[in-house]
């Protein structure tokens, strides 16, 4: 186990260092990045300054090593419109963002864990092609689209929810259904596949046998460990709410890290672009580092593998 | 040159001798209508999509009233025609969607081919690239490089391959894995090829299919991701008529009622993604039974 971890946290080590790298050098080697990180408008004086303060004559990996150094002080930059610290403005907007990720989260698998369990329970009957249909639809729809036409349907012409903001829970409900909407499907489908997988296992034949009748056997015996890979993808999908919100946010205005992002693009405000794409980035990775972990830990058969 | 020639006749052959049964043809039908609509954009719109009359702003469609035949789908809110648009948005769909997933086919395709042929350390940096590039939310990720190189539609198309190529990369290595251990593969070692032309003519080939099927299933994703980067401003730059931009314009009627300006693109969008993704569904399993638990 020891030995798993260490291994893990090398791969998560290294994940965060490409990442870090492709950054850095995404933003180097497309242009000046003097340009991007200087206001909009910035005299030749401002942008000499900036050249001085990166050090941007100096080799890359001098850069490099700074860029690195001052990401560990939790120095992102400050923001040009803000005149704040980025990563000061990011955690004001996080809770939000997890906030409308907890909201669609919570959607997506009211919604798709029962219609995922009808589906499989009638596999290849009415229900199933009911559900195909539903899982395909979620996946083709762009989320930022049903979110407008929504705001057209239920704030233009009904009037019973308001647009944009935040701050009541009626807000909340437009942006979660538009962003859950997508993951509903896909929950649905993982539902379906992981249950039709238990229903063919020996111990539900077993179960089965035994004389139980059908609903008792897949509520208490099949239900239970079909959850299993669908609560880990839901945790995993959690953070990639968090991130994919940028349009859904955009959409209804609501105040979260994606709109952050959104409005770093609107000012040109560039060290707020750089700072919400690394630390999403990071997000991830960390998060896939702590499900490896959780997965080694419940299943010992992965820990000896590798 | 010979190489590939061969490659794309196996190809052709492959898809001639598909069985036509279960071919999904209304899916079809709407792509190849969406292509013709594309190609002939400047036929058939009857009016220049990127030119409004001011005095004819935020007019229904015909059949509303206070519509009329003059505009079809009615005006946006510079007086545009809104169904010369669709028409020329198409186009820019059309073409960024195919050629992004081209651009990021070759790149995983090559890429999954070295690194599955080669192995050893070439192996590892390109897998953990892959990795780490595939952990990055793609849209985040392609909003992050929209912002670095500016928008047009020649960078759109670079930064889609650059954040997909990762998708092709992983399925096509793994292909290939089992495909370096077969007799043929051997064989040609023997004979004496040289690693480049191994990988060229005799593992290539057999990756295409794969590479097809994926690439079907990722022009769906290409195109609202697309759309999801000009209607946030980073994608095709305005005036340009795609269908993202016309739903970022169309938000500036929504909370009058104009549905017609949030309504149509979407539609569009729609049909497209999903007509591209019940085509790759289909492709996925006659082509490729292994690709089916993608």
């Amino acid at each position: 186990m020891k030995r798993f971890i260490v291994k893990r946290v090398a791969y998560a080590a290294l994940s965060l260092f490409l990442l870090s790298l492709t950054i850095f050098l995404f933003v180097r080697l497309t242009g000046d990045p003097a340009v991007l990180l200087v206001e909009p408008g910035a005299s030749k004086a401002d942008l000499a300054a900036v050249h001085e303060q990166l050090g941007l004559d100096r080799p890359l990996w001098v850069q490099y090593g700074q860029f690195m150094s001052s990401l560990f002080r939790g120095d992102l930059g400050n923001s040009f419109y803000y005149r704040t610290p980025v990563l000061e403005l990011y955690l004001s907007r996080l809770p939000y963002s997890l906030l409308l990720a907890a909201a669609a989260m919570a959607f997506s698998l009211l919604v798709g864990i029962p219609s995922g369990i009808l589906a499989a329970v009638r596999v290849n009957r009415w229900w199933d092609s009911a559900g195909k249909i539903f899982a395909l639809l979620g996946l083709s729809l762009p989320s930022f689209w049903v979110g407008l036409v929504m705001i057209l349907f239920f704030s233009v012409y009904l009037g019973w929810l308001p647009s944009s903001g935040s701050g009541t829970v009626l807000h909340v409900i437009m942006p979660a259904f538009a962003l859950g909407w997508y993951f509903a499907a896909a929950h649905m489908r993982l539902t379906r596949s992981s249950m039709l997988e238990v229903l063919g296992s020996e111990y539900v034949k077993l179960a089965r046998l035994k004389g139980l009748p059908e609903a008792l056997v897949i509520s208490k015996h099949a239900f239970k460990n079909a959850l299993i890979p669908v609560l880990t993808l839901a945790g995993i999908n959690l953070v990639i709410m968090v991130n994919v919100a940028v349009v859904v946010e955009t959409v209804f205005a609501w105040p979260g890290v994606g709109r952050l992002l959104y409005e770093g693009i609107a000012f040109r405000d560039f060290p707020v672009v750089q700072a919400t794409v690394l630390l999403g980035g990071a997000m991830i990775v960390v998060v896939n580092f702590f499900v490896d972990i959780l997965y080694a830990v419940i299943d010992p058969r992965i820990r000896y593998e590798r | 040159m010979n190489g590939s020639r061969a490659a794309s006749l196996t190809v052709a052959w492959r898809f001639a001798s598909l069985r036509v049964e279960g071919f999904p043809w209304i899916p079809a039908l709407i792509l190849s209508t969406i292509a013709f609509v594309a190609i002939f954009a400047n036929v058939l719109a009857p009016y220049n999509p990127e030119i409004g009359t001011l005095g004819d702003r935020f007019r229904p469609p015909a059949w509303q009233a206070g519509g009329s035949d003059a505009h079809l789908l009615g005006t946006d809110h510079v007086g545009r025609d809104v169904l010369s648009r669709l028409i020329f948005g198409a186009r820019v769909s059309m073409v960024v969607g195919f050629t992004a997933v081209i651009v990021a086919g070759i790149i995983g395709t090559v890429l999954g081919i070295v690194s599955g042929y080669l192995g050893g350390w070439v192996d590892q940096v390109i897998m953990r690239v892959t990795d780490t590039w595939l952990a990055l939310p793609a849209l985040t990720f392609a909003i992050f490089l929209a912002a670095v190189v500016g928008p047009s539609e020649m960078n759109i198309v670079i930064i889609l391959g650059a954040v997909y190529w990762t998708r092709y990369a992983r399925v096509i290595r793994g292909e290939v894995l089992s495909l370096r251990e077969r007799d043929f593969v051997r064989l040609a070692i023997v004979a004496g090829c040289s690693k480049k032309t191994i990988m060229r003519r005799h593992i290539l080939p057999n990756v295409l299919n794969s590479a097809i099927v994926l690439g079907t299933l990722m022009l769906g994703v290409v195109i609202v991701t697309e759309a999801a980067l000009s209607f946030l401003g980073v994608g095709v730059p305005p005036p340009k008529p795609a269908w993202g931009l016309m739903l970022a314009d169309g938000k500036k009627g929504l909370m009058a009622g104009y549905w017609w300006l949030t309504v149509l693109p979407g539609v569009c969008i729609m049909l497209m993604v999903l007509s591209a993704n019940l085509l790759g569904d289909w492709l996925r399993v006659k082509l490729d039974p292994q690709l089916r638990q993608l």
